[in-house]
C-alpha cells in the first residue's frame, strides 16, 4: 500500500506544479486581453477622466508582475481577494456558481455513467447484433450534433408540449426536488452529449478483451457468456474505462456553458464569461484555476483507480 | 394605437408573406385593443426576461449602463421627475420646479414619501444622490451633466441647482435613470445599499442571474406598482428568451430577434410591442482624418446606399428611416420636413466629383456588438456603394473589446445611441466640439454656437427653428451616418395589459413597465 501512497503524493507534487504553470499561463493570457475593465464597466459613455478615476480606484496601474504576485499570495493563504468589478468576495460570487455547476455535472453523471457501461457491456456481449449495432447509430448521432441544437430539440419536443420547464431557476426555496426536475432537461443534453465517448470506449475494452486465452479458457469452462463479461472481462477492462469516464466528468464540469446558456443556468461557465468580457480578472483566474485543479485531480483519481484495479501498473515502473 | 404596428416592407419576400402576415395582424391587433382599454388590476407576479445582465453588475447608479439594472432600479427606485409615455416632464419625488432664469432651479421635495427602510425621504437625501455624480472622484457616467453646476443646497423642503449658464432643459437631465433618490447619510448616499422609495421592495438578487421585489405596502402612488411581485431574469441567449415566453416561464421579454417575430406571432401565444422612439443605429466617420476631413466625401457615403433596405432587412421593418439626424420622430423638435437622402449613385458620384476623386476606397470597421446586424449592415452598405464608384471595405472586427479598440479608434465604424429624451442632451452628448463622446470628432462652429443660444433660448418657436437649424447641419454637414431609428421590439404574454400609450423614451416602457403595466 505505501506504493500507492507514495504515488498519489507525486502526483499531487505534480498537479501543484501544474496548476502553478496553469496560473502564469492564464495570468499572460488575460494580460494579453485587449481593453480594460475600468472601460468594460462604465461602457461606451465613460469619458476619460471617469475612467482615469476608476482606474486609480481599482488599482489597475499597478505594474502586471505585482499584481499576478499579490494574487498568488492570497490564493496561498486561501483567499482568492475580491472581484474588481463587485467589489464582492470572489469565494462568495463564486461558491454558489460552483454549487450549480457540480449539481449539474453530478446529474449529468448519475444519468449518462451508469447508462454507457450497461450499453457498452450490453454491446460488446452482443456485438455486431442489431442492438449493438442501434445503440452505436444513437450514441453517435448524439455527439455528432452541436450541444444546442441537442438543447433546443430537447426544448422542441419535452418544453415546448409542458412536461419540463425550458429554463431552470434557482432560488433559496429551490428544493432538491424540484431541482432534480427542472434541471433534468439540461442534464440529459449533457448525458446525451457524453454518452457515446464512454459506451464506446466500455465496448471496445472488453472486445479487446473478449480475444485473450484467459476469456476462451472461461468459455471453454462452459460459463454463460453474462459470467464471463461480467466477471473475467469487466474487472480487466476497468483502467481505460475509469479514465474515460474521468475525462468526461472534467468535462463535465468545465466545458458545459453552451448548455448554461441555452438553459439559463447560472453556473460557472457563465460566470467566466461575464468575468471574461467584463475584465474582472481576479475572477477569471480563480475560475480557471478550478477549473484545472478538477482535470488535475479527476485525472490523478482515474490514475489511482486504474493502479489499484489493475496492480500490474504499480510494478511497471 | 400608432406605435402598436406591424410594418412590412414592400419586398418581394413581403409580397409572398403578405397574405398570412395581414391574417396574423388581423388578428392579434382587436387582441391589443381590447387588453389596453381594460382598467389597472392588483395582483401577479410579473416575470421579465432580459436580454442585458452580467455577474458584475451593481447598486451604485454611476455605473449602470443596460435594461437590467436600468429596469431593476425603476422598480426599487424613484427620481425626481419623470418622463410620461407622452414625453412630457411629470413630477415625481419633486413635486414642482420652476426656474426664472433658467440658471437657478428650484425643486420642490414631496413631502410624506419614506424609504423602504422606513426612514423619511428629506432634501437632504436628494443633495446627496445628485452630489453622488459631481466631483473628481466621482465615476458617474453622468459626470457630465454636472459640470455647469455650480452649487447645489437645499431651501426649506427645496432643493436648489444653480448652473454656470442658463439650460431651459435642465429638469429633464433629472429624470435621467442614472440619478434615483437614494437615502443619505452625512451628504453621501451608500452606493451598495437597495434602499430606494420605489413600488418595489428588494427580496434577493443574483447579479447576472435573476431580481425578485416585492410590492412596497407604503407605496405613495396609489394607482401604480400594480403586481405583487416582480421577477426580472436575466436570458442572454435570444433563443432561450423566447422560450421561456412560449414556455410560460415569463411573461414579457426584450430585444425579440427581428426573424423570429413573424414565427411568433403565427403562434398566438404571445403579442408583439413594437415602439418607435429615438433609438438609432449608425457609422460615424472620423472628421480629422482623411478622406473624410471633406464634406462631399461624406455626403457622397450617404447618398451611396439605401436607407429602406436597412430597415427592411436588418430591422425586418421595426424601425423607420432616418436622415443622418440623431434628434428622433419621438422629440420634441424633431424636423421631419428635412429633404430625405434616397439612394442615389449620381448624386454620390456627384459629390465625389466635387471633392476631385472618380473613385473612393474606404474600410468600414463593424462588429455586432454596436448593434445586432452591424455587419449585415456594412456589407449591404458596401453592395451598394459599388454602383457610387465607392469601394466599402468592410472590416469584421471581434465584438470582445470593440468599444475599446474600434470606435473612436478607427476612421470609419459602427455604432448606436439608445436615443435621449432632449435635443440638447443628444447634440452636447456626441455633437457639439470637443465632446468627450463626439464620435465623429465633428467640429462646427455655427453648430456650437446655435447649441449654446438654444438652451437658453426661452421662446419655444424660436427654440424649435434653431434646433432644426442644428439637426439640418447634423445631417448634411455631419460626419455620422445615420440610417435607420430602431424600434424596441418586445413580446407580452396575452395576459400582460399596458396602458394605451407605452412609452417611447427607453425601451420597456421607459424602463417603467414594471410600474405601469399589470395583468388582465
Amino acid at each position: 500500500m505505501t506504493e500507492i501512497w507514495r504515488m498519489i503524493g507525486q502526483r499531487l507534487l505534480l498537479g501543484m506544479l501544474t496548476l502553478f504553470i496553469i496560473s502564469v499561463v492564464i495570468f499572460g493570457a488575460t494580460e494579453l486581453l485587449p481593453g480594460d475593465l475600468a472601460r468594460e464597466l462604465l461602457g461606451q459613455s465613460a469619458t476619460e477622466e471617469t475612467l482615469a478615476a476608476l482606474r486609480e480606484q481599482l488599482g489597475l496601474n499597478d505594474p502586471a508582475p505585482v499584481r499576478y504576485w499579490n494574487w498568488l499570495t492570497g490564493v496561498l493563504q486561501g483567499d482568492f481577494g475580491v472581484s474588481m468589478a463587485t467589489q464582492k468576495p470572489i469565494s462568495e460570487l463564486v461558491g454558489t456558481r460552483l454549487g450549480n455547476t457540480l449539481f449539474l455535472a453530478l446529474y449529468a453523471a448519475a444519468l449518462s455513467v451508469p447508462l454507457s457501461l450497461l450499453l457498452g457491456v450490453l454491446a460488446a456481449l452482443w456485438r455486431n447484433s442489431v442492438f449493438d449495432r442501434a445503440s452505436n447509430a444513437l450514441a453517435l448521432t448524439a455527439i455528432s450534433f452541436p450541444e444546442f441544437f441537442v438543447a433546443y430539440i430537447l426544448i422542441l419536443w419535452l418544453a415546448q408540449t409542458g412536461l419540463f420547464p425550458s429554463m431552470v431557476r434557482i432560488t433559496g426555496a429551490t428544493t432538491t426536488g424540484d431541482l432534480l426536475y427542472s434541471a433534468f432537461l439540461p442534464a440529459l443534453t449533457l448525458t446525451l452529449v457524453v454518452t457515446a465517448h464512454m459506451m464506446r470506449m466500455t465496448r471496445a475494452a472488453i472486445i479487446n478483451l473478449l480475444a485473450s486465452p484467459y476469456i476462451e479458457m472461461a468459455r471453454l469452462k462452459g460459463m454463460s457468456p453474462m459470467r464471463v463479461v461480467l466477471h473475467h472481462a469487466v474487472p480487466n477492462a476497468l483502467a481505460p474505462i475509469i479514465n474515460v469516464v474521468a475525462l468526461n466528468l472534467a468535462y463535465l464540469i468545465t466545458g458545459v456553458v453552451v448548455v448554461e446558456v441555452v438553459f439559463v443556468y447560472p453556473g460557472l461557465g457563465q460566470l467566466m464569461i461575464d468575468a471574461v468580457t467584463n475584465r474582472d480578472i481576479p475572477v477569471v483566474q480563480a475560475i480557471a484555476l478550478i477549473f484545472a485543479s478538477a482535470y488535475v485531480l479527476l485525472n490523478l483519481l482515474a490514475d489511482v483507480l486504474s493502479t489499484v484495479t489493475n496492480p500490474r501498473l504499480m510494478h511497471r515502473t | 394605437m400608432t406605435n402598436l404596428t406591424f410594418p412590412r416592407g414592400m419586398t418581394r419576400r413581403g409580397l409572398l408573406k403578405g397574405g398570412v402576415a395581414l391574417t396574423a395582424a388581423g388578428l392579434i391587433l382587436p387582441a391589443h385593443m381590447a387588453l389596453a382599454q381594460t382598467e389597472p388590476k392588483k395582483g401577479g407576479v410579473f416575470r421579465v426576461g432580459i436580454g442585458h445582465g452580467s455577474s458584475t453588475d451593481g447598486y451604485d447608479p454611476g455605473l449602470w449602463d443596460q435594461l437590467f439594472v436600468q429596469t431593476f432600479a425603476a422598480a426599487r427606485h424613484n427620481y425626481l421627475i419623470e418622463i410620461a409615455a407622452d414625453g412630457n416632464l411629470v413630477p415625481e419625488i419633486a413635486e414642482s420646479w420652476d426656474s426664472a432664469d433658467g440658471a437657478t432651479w428650484v425643486f420642490r421635495i414631496r413631502q410624506g414619501v419614506s424609504f423602504h427602510s422606513g426612514k423619511a425621504l428629506t432634501p437632504e437625501d436628494v443633495v446627496a444622490s445628485l452630489n453622488h455624480h459631481r466631483g473628481e472622484a466621482s465615476t458617474s457616467a453622468v459626470k457630465p451633466y454636472f459640470d455647469p453646476v455650480t452649487d447645489i443646497r437645499v431651501d426649506g423642503q427645496n432643493v436648489v441647482v444653480t448652473l454656470n449658464a442658463p439650460n431651459a432643459d435642465f429638469p429633464y437631465l433629472m429624470s435621467d435613470y442614472h440619478l434615483p433618490v437614494m437615502p443619505g447619510t452625512d451628504g453621501k448616499i451608500d452606493p451598495t445599499s437597495t434602499d430606494g422609495c420605489g413600488g418595489y421592495v428588494v427580496e434577493s438578487y443574483e447579479p447576472g442571474v435573476q431580481a425578485t421585489l416585492n410590492r412596497n405596502p407604503n407605496y405613495w402612488k396609489p394607482d401604480r406598482a400594480h403586481f405583487d411581485q416582480i421577477v426580472l431574469l436575466t436570458i442572454l441567449d435570444p433563443a432561450a428568451r423566447l422560450n421561456a415566453l412560449m414556455t410560460s416561464e415569463v411573461d414579457t421579454i426584450d430585444q425579440v430577434d427581428p426573424a423570429s417575430i413573424s414565427l411568433l406571432e403565427s403562434r398566438g401565444v404571445a403579442k408583439i410591442l413594437s415602439i418607435s422612439g429615438n433609438a438609432h443605429y449608425c457609422f460615424p466617420m472620423d472628421a480629422r482624418a482623411a478622406p473624410f476631413t471633406d464634406n462631399n466625401v461624406r455626403m457622397a457615403l450617404k447618398y451611396a446606399f439605401d436607407r429602406q433596405e436597412l430597415v427592411d432587412k436588418i430591422l425586418a421593418g421595426h424601425g423607420s428611416v432616418a436622415n443622418d439626424n440623431p434628434i428622433g420622430p419621438a422629440n420634441r423638435y424633431f424636423f421631419a420636413g428635412m429633404e430625405a437622402k434616397a439612394y442615389d449613385p449620381d448624386k454620390a458620384k456627384f459629390h465625389l466629383k466635387e471633392a476631385g476623386m472618380d473613385k473612393l476606397e474606404v474600410t468600414l470597421s463593424a462588429a455586432n456588438a454596436a448593434f445586432s446586424g452591424a455587419v449585415d449592415a456594412a456589407v449591404l452598405m458596401s453592395e451598394k456603394a459599388a454602383a457610387a464608384g465607392i469601394t466599402i471595405t468592410v472590416d469584421r472586427v471581434p465584438d470582445d473589446g470593440y468599444w475599446d479598440n474600434v470606435w473612436m479608434k478607427k476612421p470609419f465604424c459602427a455604432s448606436y445611441w439608445g436615443g435621449r429624451p432632449v435635443e440638447d442632451q443628444m447634440f452636447t452628448t456626441a455633437y457639439q466640439s470637443g465632446a468627450s463622446w463626439n464620435e465623429s470628432f465633428w467640429s462646427n462652429e455655427a453648430f456650437d454656437k446655435l447649441l449654446v443660444a438654444a438652451r437658453s433660448e426661452l421662446d419655444d418657436a424660436k427654440r424649435r427653428e434653431m434646433y432644426q437649424e442644428m439637426q439640418r447641419l447634423v445631417s448634411f454637414e455631419g460626419a455620422t451616418i445615420i440610417p435607420m431609428y430602431n424600434n424596441y421590439v418586445m413580446a407580452l404574454a396575452n395576459t400582460v395589459a399596458t396602458p394605451e400609450k407605452v412609452s417611447n423614451n427607453w425601451n420597456l416602457d421607459g424602463f417603467r413597465c414594471v410600474e405601469r403595466w399589470w395583468f388582465a
